[in-house]
């Protein structure tokens, strides 16, 4: 099917085949879709062998760090100990919205994921951590847990195996910083949602100290069809030439673009065609100046440039961005990158847990900086400065969100000198002009002249 | 188990969703709600995993999270006062005052904002009279604030109006919103 649009018939719809389809959504619905299937499958084979399976598939995390899962899950053995699994349903990344269609249209798909994977791991209880603002998905997600729990699906004896397993839905309370899943861990246990150091892992001493596995959405969502149809048959998507990236992935696609919404694609498709031919391409009467392709956290590239990569994640590493949580961002002729790339620091200071400083200070002073050039009151100086704080905030904090944060203004710089030249030059003419009102913190205009 | 709340005779009051700060907190956790809240503690190995949950219901009742509602969790959940200000002040979903009737937030993240989402804030500070980002309007009945990316980016400019979602706002849009609530 295809929401809100219908499948193009060039998509490998998986995940997605029922979007848009209500009865998907009912535990009958599913049922007569070939749900459940699989978990009854996989509650008769070793947790090892699922852990197996679904380590020749070759399926890595869809949630932006694309970790083998198989790996992951490999990490969790018959120790004897309380395990857990967390599905980490946080998604906020700027541009991301895939998650909440998985939930909001299989809601069942979801849930046979989580309990497969934490039999897989050895847990007998899964938290799925959904985002405060994602009330629809909730509604969704718990409806379904009901359903499975009286058609004895969860329990003390999930569909007759003799084995409990236990999910529950927990409600986040509006924090990005959650999604990153040591954050997330501290947010279920009660805490502030502050990321943890590593070491330990979570696999090590996560949730409630315990051994932990955390997987995006989208991740358990292809569970349940690897472990039915085989690690072969999911290999079969991508492209030839590159077996570190196989399967079907969600890319969710807006800004100013004639088609937004959800596509599943397999992995390599070329991102010219997934632009133009899937998405429509610009607006009518505008062109495409710029692409984020894989949510606000990853380098901006020019419409050239994203015209030459394959969507998987060597493909978009090998035009200078990344793959991440397949957020595509479209920007056109119209938009004004300078304005735009300080937004996004915006977001990342007001997202900020605020508990290392470099990301404190670095995603404020650049928001402040950004903010004042966007104005027209940068001066040339600024450039300098703003690479010297992205410099200071990269790769020196407990999580990335400061590196994310830097980012964009790093690539902007680069790509789209020439609108932050002019911005500068705005602010020169104004020097020219005396008697413009000048905010608080501007430089001293004799330094812009 | 710790303490749980007197449940003041059975004579719980109705709170106005707008009171003052220093009115005398009535318990939340009475009856089916406490009850809820040990259905939810039986869940987690800890109490304190229930302070989301916890504070949740307070808000869903109270419309806000006051000093009182976060003194009473932290005595059925035996955390301290200061803990449960802690964690209720880095969530941006838990109000620590009074808001409008209808808390409307308007996506102006990034993804939105390029599809003219400002247009959109601007539209809803001139209909609900609230004038200003944050300012609750003279009569009660609105707030309206910015949010940063609600995750239905490609429904640009999608707004959640207290828990329910509306896509595809444009500021043209607004008044036809704003008319379909009570």
């Amino acid at each position: 099917m295809g929401y809100p649009h219908k499948s193009h018939e060039r998509e490998s719809p998986v995940l997605s085949q029922y979007f848009g389809d209500p009865e998907a959504r009912t535990l009958a619905g599913w049922r007569a879709r070939g749900g459940y299937e699989a978990l009854q499958k996989a509650l008769a084979m070793d947790p090892q062998e699922i852990q197996t399976i679904v380590k020749d598939s070759g399926l890595r995390g869809r949630g932006g760090a694309g970790f083998p899962t198989g790996l992951k899950w490999s990490f969790m053995k018959p120790d004897g100990k309380t395990h857990y699994l967390a599905c980490n349903a946080d998604e906020s990344e700027p541009g991301t919205f895939k998650d909440r269609e998985i939930m909001r249209w299989t809601p069942h798909g979801l849930v046979e994921g989580v309990a497969l994977a934490a039999y897989a791991i050895y847990a007998e209880t899964a938290y799925i951590y959904i985002r405060g603002e994602f009330t629809e998905p909730i509604m969704r997600m718990e409806a379904a847990v009901q359903e499975a729990y009286a058609a004895g699906i969860l329990g003390a004896n999930a569909l007759g195996s003799g084995k409990r397993i236990d999910i529950h839905i927990h409600r986040g309370a509006g924090a990005y910083i959650c999604g990153e899943e040591t954050a997330l861990m501290n947010s279920l246990e009660g805490r502030r949602g502050n990321p943890r150091i590593k070491p330990p892992f979570p696999a090590v001493a996560g949730l409630f100290g315990k051994p932990t596995t955390i997987n995006n959405v989208e991740t358990l969502a292809a569970a349940p069809y690897i472990v039915k149809h085989g690690a072969e048959w999911y290999k079969q998507f991508g492209r030839a030439d590159n077996p570190k990236s196989v399967g079907t992935k969600l890319f969710s696609v807006c800004g100013n673009i004639s088609r937004p919404g959800n596509y599943e694609v397999a992995l390599g498709f070329p991102f010219k065609d997934f632009l133009h031919d899937l998405c429509g391409g610009a607006l009518p009467g505008r062109s495409i100046k710029a692409v984020i392709p894989g949510g606000s956290s990853v380098p901006i590239l020019t419409l050239e440039e994203s015209e030459s990569a394959l969507m998987d994640y060597e493909g978009f590493a090998a035009v200078g961005t990344l793959l991440g949580s397949g957020g595509v961002i479209v920007f056109d002729d119209k938009q004004d990158m300078v304005k735009q790339i300080a937004r996004l620091t915006r977001f990342y200071a007001h997202e900020s847990c605020a508990q290392c400083s470099q990301c404190r200070e670095g995603t404020a002073w650049t928001t402040r900086i950004m903010e004042r050039i966007s104005a027209g009151y940068g001066t040339s100086e600024d450039f300098d400065t703003l690479l010297s704080i992205a410099e200071n905030m990269s790769g020196k904090t407990i999580c990335v969100l400061s590196d994310s944060c830097a980012t964009p203004v790093v690539s902007g710089l680069k790509k789209f000198r020439g609108e932050f030249e002019a911005k500068i030059q705005i602010s020169r003419n104004k020097v020219a002009m005396p008697g413009l009102p000048t905010p608080p913190g501007a430089p001293s205009r004799a330094s812009a002249a | 188990m710790s303490h749980g709340p007197s449940a003041s005779g059975g004579a719980l009051q109705a709170t106005p969703a707008h009171t003052h700060h220093d009115v005398p907190h009535v318990p939340v956790f009475v009856g089916e709600r406490l009850t809820e809240l040990h259905t939810i503690m039986s869940r987690y190995p800890s109490k304190m995993a229930a302070l989301l949950p916890a504070l949740w219901i307070v808000q869903d009742v109270r419309g806000w999270v006051s000093e009182g509602g976060m003194k009473e969790v932290a005595g059925l959940l035996a955390l301290t006062q200061a803990y449960v200000k802690g964690v209720v002040s880095f969530y941006t979903m838990y109000h620590q005052h009074p808001v409008g009737k209808h808390f409307i937030q308007v996506c102006t993240t990034t993804p939105c904002n390029v599809c003219g989402a400002e247009d959109v804030v601007h539209a809803f500070l001139q209909q609900t009279g609230c004038g200003e980002l944050g300012q609750t309007s003279a009569d009660g009945r609105y707030t309206v604030i910015e949010v940063e990316c609600l995750g239905a980016c490609g429904f640009a400019t999608p707004i959640m109006i207290n828990n329910a979602f509306v896509e595809s706002v444009t500021p043209e849009g607004v008044s036809r919103v704003l008319a379909e609530l009570d």
